[in-house]
């Protein structure tokens, strides 16, 4: 059963002087759970906007979205928002983390919107653990401006993996890190993918497209291009294999 | 999300603001303080004016010389000398419902003991005049009538003067001089305090009338005549009595005005029960407008929050906030820090409040309805100026909003 099914889907925005811009001129696609699958295309392309479309941010303006077997298209701001709360984790490029706020506070962020009613020792827990699956259990008291980029990328994957969304929409989450950081949250990515999690990652980079297994290729608003990655790269490996090459190149 | 959910989102959001979330509540907090003080120093000033009036004597009434008319203008009153030391004597001898009089002279002038002096007031006044004022004695006696009739250089002293010259020791029997002139001392007031007008009542020497008129003062006229009327029943006829018995001795026709103004004891407490209550009033305003501006700077800073934190927003749409999770937040936020304004400033009432009670000796109480009250209205302060901002987040657009630089 697909995790995620659109059909026709369209974004049409207004602009001022009756202007009007196609964004997404009919898209369908089918996501099912355990797929990792890379949206690509030049700015413009209509990739983000079907991001967000996904993500519950944007309504579409035409076609059909299904969450779940709920249809987006029909809801309501509230029950979008317990939608985004339960079902989806955010990732962008900018991390988005809330300032002067430890990294256990930025996790515990939409368990707090949850709607179950957690209390606060549970929320810390869950926090906790969240922050344990992506590795910085023991940052858990810093603050974003005393982590490093690929951390605060970390803190924002545990704050989109803590309420167990049935997907992960990243957006560019490579976009602002160096090549060693993004070959971190590379591996963390496939790791978390390895375990079962669907995850839709907007990207420009064919090489960050390469550790995904589909890849979606957009032009005008159009879905052009829909294909299976051969040859997959594995992060963690030549992570692991660059730190021995470089380990090599001392010694040598 | 629940109540305590959100409260504890407020929390964090003004703690990541520590700073300048006091400097936010300041205004409220500077507001609800001048609030509680004035009206606390209102409050006080009324008690007080109670006490003074009580303190005035018992069933007194005052009159004083009348305004002089020039073609028309008022020159004001106490403008002419009207009343007479004989005025004073009839009134005391021809109404029977007045028990006694006395006609008031004052001076104010150096006094010296040894090397010691003191700039005091002079009060001539008659034997029966703290017997008006229901004023005790703390040693010694008061001067006779018959002092009075022989213009004796006779002097009751108040706490002040024992103070002053004697440092607290007894003075009676001792001679202070007034401009070279030997007055010997041969009784000591009991402490009276503040007078309605705010000055001590215990920086006095009281003579004989005649020796103020002859020694000291140099004027024939009197300022004031106390007068005591036997009950409080006798108020209004005693009233009427000494207009009729005024007008016949200054032989004023029927057409001509009054040359002097009779003001009874309840009528001086209403008019400084009047006059307290308006700078009340007026002081309670200012305090209000500045703890209006304070809602104002709170919504300012409201808004520019909701700018800066515009990202802030788009995060917690994105993670599953609704409208009116942020809307709840931000009207929070802006209620939270007007209620830590409100008391702090009550907090800071109270302080100055205590402090001007201390220094300047005025009553100051603070009452539990103006602190409530001051209360309530800085959390409405907060919610009627909190709103706007916060519907304003609450309506951000949340693309826009994560895309925000």
């Amino acid at each position: 059963m697909p995790v995620i099914e659109i059909e026709n889907l369209r974004k049409t925005y207004s602009m001022d002087g009756g202007l009007s811009v196609e964004a997404l001129c009919g898209v369908s696609l089918c996501f099912e759970s355990g797929e990792f699958a890379a949206i690509m295309g030049a700015s413009g392309s209509g990739k983000s906007t079907l991001l967000n479309i996904l993500g519950c941010l944007d309504p579409p303006t035409a076609g059909r979205y299904l969450l779940n077997d709920d249809n987006v298209a029909a809801l309501e701001g509230e029950r979008l928002a317990a939608l985004r709360n339960e079902n989806i984790g955010f990732v962008f490029q900018s991390f988005n983390l809330l300032s002067r706020t430890s990294a256990l506070e930025n996790t515990e962020l939409p368990l707090m919107y949850n709607h179950s009613g957690l209390g606060m020792t549970e929320i810390r827990r869950r926090a906790l653990a969240a922050l344990d699956r992506v590795g910085l259990a023991e940052r858990a008291d810093h603050h974003p401006n005393q982590l490093s980029g690929g951390q605060q990328q970390r803190v924002a994957l545990a704050r989109a993996l803590v309420n167990e969304p049935s997907v992960l929409l990243a957006d560019e989450p490579t976009g602002n890190l160096d090549s060693r950081t993004t070959l971190d949250i590379m591996a963390l990515l496939q790791q978390l993918n390895d375990q079962g999690m669907l995850i839709v990652m907007v990207t420009h980079e064919q090489e960050i497209g390469a550790y995904t297994r589909r890849i979606l290729e957009m032009r005008d608003g159009l879905i052009i291009r829909d294909s299976p990655v051969e040859n997959r790269r594995h992060a963690r490996a030549e992570a692991s294999g660059e730190s021995t090459t470089r380990l090599n190149a001392t010694e040598s | 999300m629940n109540f305590l959910m959100l409260l504890l989102v407020c929390f964090r959001a003004l703690r990541r603001n520590a700073m300048r979330s006091l400097l936010t509540a300041l205004g409220v907090v500077i507001g609800v303080a001048a609030v509680i003080t004035t009206l606390g120093i209102g409050h006080g000033a009324r008690s007080q004016i109670e006490e003074q009036v009580n303190r005035l004597g018992q069933n007194v009434i005052l009159v004083f010389p009348g305004s002089q008319s020039l073609g028309g203008v008022s020159a004001g009153g106490g403008t002419v000398n009207t009343l007479t030391v004989e005025d004073a004597l009839a009134i005391r001898d021809e109404i029977p419902e007045i028990t006694a009089a006395s006609p008031e002279v004052r001076s104010q002038r150096q006094v010296a003991y040894g090397n010691r002096n003191w700039f005091t007031r002079i009060y001539g006044q008659s034997a029966d005049y703290l017997h008006i004022r229901q004023w005790p004695m703390e040693a010694g006696r008061m001067f006779s009538e018959e002092d009075v009739a022989r213009a004796t250089k006779v002097a009751v002293v108040g706490q002040t003067l024992v103070e002053e010259l004697f440092e607290g020791a007894n003075p009676v029997g001792e001679t202070i001089r007034v401009q070279g002139m030997p007055l010997e001392i041969i009784g000591v007031l009991d402490r009276k305090g503040m007078s309605l007008m705010g000055s001590v009542q215990d920086d006095i020497v009281l003579i004989p009338y005649s020796t103020a008129f002859r020694y000291v003062s140099g004027r024939t006229h009197a300022m004031v005549i106390n007068i005591q009327v036997l009950s409080d029943e006798y108020m209004d006829i005693a009233r009427a009595k000494i207009s009729d018995l005024l007008r016949e001795r200054h032989r004023l026709r029927p057409e001509q005005p009054d040359d002097f103004t009779i003001q009874t004891q309840e009528e001086v407490a209403r008019t400084a029960t009047e006059t307290s209550r308006t700078m009340t009033i007026l002081l309670g305003s200012i305090a209000g407008i500045s703890l209006f501006v304070g809602g104002i700077g709170i919504m300012n800073i409201m808004l520019v929050s909701v700018t800066e934190r515009t990202r802030e927003i788009g995060i917690r749409v994105a993670v599953g906030a609704r409208t009116r999770d942020i809307l709840g937040q931000f009207l929070l936020e802006a209620l939270l820090l007007s209620c830590l304004g409100g008391l702090l400033g009550i907090l800071l009432g109270f302080g100055v409040s205590t402090l001007i009670a201390h220094h300047a000796g005025w009553a100051v109480s603070v009452s539990v309805g103006a602190v409530f009250s001051s209360f309530v209205f800085s959390a409405a302060v907060g919610i009627f100026f909190g709103y706007y901002p916060a519907r304003k987040a609450a309506r951000l657009n949340p693309i826009e909003a994560l895309r925000y630089e």
